[in-house]
């Protein structure tokens, strides 16, 4: 009979209810926490991970309904199952719960038959939920899961100021041919590892992954106040961290890596594009073009990070960039000013 | 429906799902919270606080319903759906009728125990 996991949380304003409630779950093997009214069950749930809320409607500070409407506008706390457990009368009210969101509702008093059947499928529902949130965002990076969970994918895209970053390990053919195909894979795992948590510091999203090559945006699909000057912020804490492992590497005596980054800042034109049945999030425009050729030109600029001139202009105030000229780009009919950003 | 205080049928089905040493917690805190909830009552009707009113008499009747006390139940649900803002004369023979029940009820569910 204790076969059941999960957490329960327990909303009911009255002792007697409460005490039935938790009873009763307790003894289908679930473990339960209990909250007094809405704004207890509110915090509650801020804090603490829950499987499945019980939920009273009648409650004195802050009612069900009032919970209902709370969590609708936090995306966080919106797959947790509600069943709304009440003697709330009129059926406009439960229709009401089941309108704000809740999974289920069960009239009390609870009949323990019942009750059984609604916790295991609603628990069984969230849990292919999270199975599936999982693959989610194992495949795509955390905003455009999030993306995907609220609008739903639809293919085409949209116009945005966004800033674009191209990042490559330097003479990386090179350096796996020089090494077991096992150590290529476990370094490049260690730099994808190190870069992402930059990248998702400064809340960019990795479009693209070829070998050693990313392309991350800045500004889509959620937009950024300033996406040039997290993308700037995220190149130098990429070089840093490069630098702090490379450290590691030489006392391991193992292969150190170089990093070339190019960003550009503009108008992009940023979605889903493929077909219905494999698309991809990405982006496209000359800025696009522009980061990479940035990116492929610090090699013979002998600089680290290489940005545009939008990408300039907006973090001129806080971080000094040095002009290196203009540059003559292959697909670019000007040419273009580039400036390098050193480390400090 | 049966013209007993307590349904026994729904107070054994307690039992059986609850168990019956649980059963005996459970009429405790009913019988410590209740005396809250009259007094919850009168001070809405003094105040004229309309959901505090429908609050507590729908716990009662939530309560009452748990142990299968439908006599109790009736006059707390009449109140909860009056929407209960002055002292009528009809809110007044409710909640005489409702504290009456009350202490049938209490002493059934005493006795109840004893079985």
């Amino acid at each position: 009979m204790n076969e059941n996991r999960g957490h329960l949380l327990i909303v009911d304003d009255n002792r007697v209810n409460r005490l039935l409630l938790s009873r009763s779950v307790e003894l289908l093997g679930y473990t339960v926490t209990l909250a007094e009214n809405g704004r207890a069950a509110m915090e509650l749930l801020r804090t603490g991970t829950f499987d499945l809320m019980l939920l009273d409607i009648e409650m004195p500070e802050m009612d069900g309904f009032e919970v209902l409407e709370a969590i609708q506008q936090e995306p966080a706390l919106q797959d947790i199952p509600v069943i709304v457990t009440s003697s709330v009368e009129g059926v406009d009210n439960i229709v009401r719960c089941i309108d704000l969101g809740a999974d289920d509702y069960l009239s009390k008093p609870v009949n323990p038959v019942l009750l059984r059947a609604r916790l295991s499928a609603s628990l069984e529902k969230k849990r292919l939920r999270d199975e599936q949130k999982t693959l989610l965002r194992r495949f795509a990076t955390s905003e455009v899961a999030q993306d995907l969970q609220e609008i739903g994918f639809k293919l085409g895209g949209r116009r945005v100021h966004a800033s674009i970053l191209f990042c490559d390990i330097r003479g990386f053919t090179a350096i796996s041919e020089s090494q077991s195909p096992e150590d290529t894979i476990e370094l490049l795992n260690i730099y994808y590892t190190l870069m992402f948590e930059a990248i998702d510091h400064h809340n960019g999203v990795v479009t693209l992954m070829i070998g050693d090559g990313l392309m991350v945006l800045f500004g889509a699909p959620q937009p950024l106040d300033k996406p040039a000057a997290s993308a700037v912020a995220a190149a130098l804490d990429m070089q840093a961290i490069i630098t702090q492992f490379n450290d590691e590497q030489a006392r391991a005596q193992k292969t150190e890596i170089q990093l070339g980054i190019g960003i550009a800042t503009g108008e992009v034109v940023a979605g889903y594009a493929g077909t219905e049945q494999r698309a991809t999030y990405t982006c496209i425009g000359d800025k696009v073009n522009l980061a990479s050729r940035l990116e492929s030109h610090t090699k013979k600029a002998a600089c680290r990070i290489l940005i545009d001139e939008a990408t300039q202009s907006a973090v001129a105030q806080s971080q000094s960039c040095r002009p290196i000229g203009d540059v003559k780009f292959d697909g670019f009919s000007n040419s273009v000013a580039v400036f390098a950003v050193d480390s400090p | 429906m049966t013209n007993e205080v307590i349904d026994k049928a729904i107070y054994n089905e307690l039992k059986e799902a609850a168990g019956a040493e649980f059963v005996l917690e459970l009429v405790a805190a009913f019988m410590e919270e209740a005396p809250g909830m009259f007094a919850e009552l009168r001070t809405a009707l003094d105040e004229a606080d309309v959901d505090g009113f429908r609050r507590a008499a729908h716990s009662l009747k939530s309560n009452a319903n748990v142990f299968g006390a439908h006599a109790l139940a009736a006059p707390a649900r009449a109140l909860e759906l009056m929407e209960v803002s002055g002292d009528t004369s009809e809110v007044q023979q409710l909640m005489v009728q409702l504290e009456a029940e009350f202490t049938r009820t209490a002493a059934a569910l005493e006795n109840a125990q004893d079985e």
